[in-house]
């Protein structure tokens, strides 16, 4: 499975919400409802499936789903 | 009463005094207890005691004010028992001194452990029971933190600080299905207080309304409840074990 397919899944799963709204420009917190917690768990989650460490200095770079995957991408890549 | 099994109980300073009643209790309902504390040796009697029981335990050897010391023990406890059901706070000491001679190191030793290993067991724990969506964490205060007391002023202040904690956390993790609750104990007897004269005894059941002191017991009992299904609906609360010293 490829980087955004994996995170599609994480997102999926920790936000409980359907596929089709997980789109590049799709906001955690304001269009996919996740709460300041649900942000830290979606970080950690990334961290345990692509086995990295998110600084917390570069959490507020991870605001929509398209940031999510780039980052990653560049961190992995 | 209560069942425990297939539960993993983890309790800090609990080789000995309530930490360890608290511990015998969990043991004795069949809970997989897991001690914390400083002294390897106090850990290996206590364990034994509780294996003796015919109960199931394991020892650490751990400073609760050691961030990096706990994050990584409790991932190592995460592979090896699989979760942490419930995490009790009650590593705890006491450096009692009248404000005027109380020294800093008096102050920031008693505030390092009683509150500062609080907030780090119970951060590194959280990071488990949320993935759970589970979990129960009971910090072990004082009636000292509601009443406040002479001589006691770092004690005092460090438990007082806990009962806020609890309630910051309890809203915090709400969402996550983790309670967070705080059980104050009043005069109980313990090695701490088997010292005490029977006047001073006397003296402090006099203001008592059920007049007599507590037994570690008394607190194990209220942790039991706290860490099972019983209380699913109590979260953020204080509950003294005081004999009734504290109502209001």
């Amino acid at each position: 499975m490829d980087i955004e397919a994996k995170v599609k899944q994480i997102v999926m799963d920790k936000l409980g919400v359907e596929e089709a709204q997980i789109v590049p420009e799709a906001n955690f917190i304001e269009d996919l409802r996740a709460d300041s917690l649900d942000t830290v768990e979606l970080v950690m989650a990334f961290e345990d499936e692509f086995g990295l460490t998110i600084p917390d200095e570069d959490q507020d770079k991870l605001r929509t789903v398209g940031q999510a995957i780039d980052y990653l991408k560049g961190k992995l890549g | 009463m209560y069942d425990f099994l297939d539960k993993v109980v983890l309790i800090t300073g609990a080789a000995r005094g309530i930490g360890f009643a608290i511990a015998e209790s969990f043991a004795k309902a069949k809970a997989t207890v897991l001690i914390l504390d400083l002294n390897q040796e106090a850990i290996d009697t206590a364990v034994n005691r509780l294996i003796d029981l015919g109960g199931k335990a394991a020892g650490y050897m751990a400073n609760v004010t050691n961030s990096k010391g706990i994050e990584e023990l409790f991932a190592r406890i995460i592979q090896e028992h699989g979760k942490i059901d419930a995490l009790i706070n009650n590593a705890g000491v006491t450096r009692d001194n009248l404000m005027l001679r109380m020294k800093e190191e008096e102050w920031d030793l008693v505030l390092n452990i009683n509150l500062k290993g609080a907030f780090i067991c119970s951060q590194k724990v959280f990071k488990h029971m949320m993935k759970a969506r589970s979990g129960s964490i009971i910090n072990i205060a004082s009636v000292i933190g509601i009443m406040g007391n002479a001589g006691q002023a770092n004690y005092a202040a460090s438990k007082g600080g806990l009962i806020a904690l609890t309630k910051s956390c309890a809203k915090e993790f709400a969402s996550r299905n983790i309670r967070v609750n705080a059980v104050a104990p009043g005069f109980i007897e313990t090695e701490m207080t088997a010292t005490l004269s029977d006047e001073i005894r006397a003296e402090y059941a006099k203001v008592i309304p059920l007049n007599q002191m507590g037994s570690p017991l008394d607190v194990a009992k209220l942790c039991m409840f706290l860490a099972s299904d019983e209380s699913t609906y109590i979260t953020g609360q204080t509950i003294a074990v005081d004999g009734g010293l504290t109502m209001h």
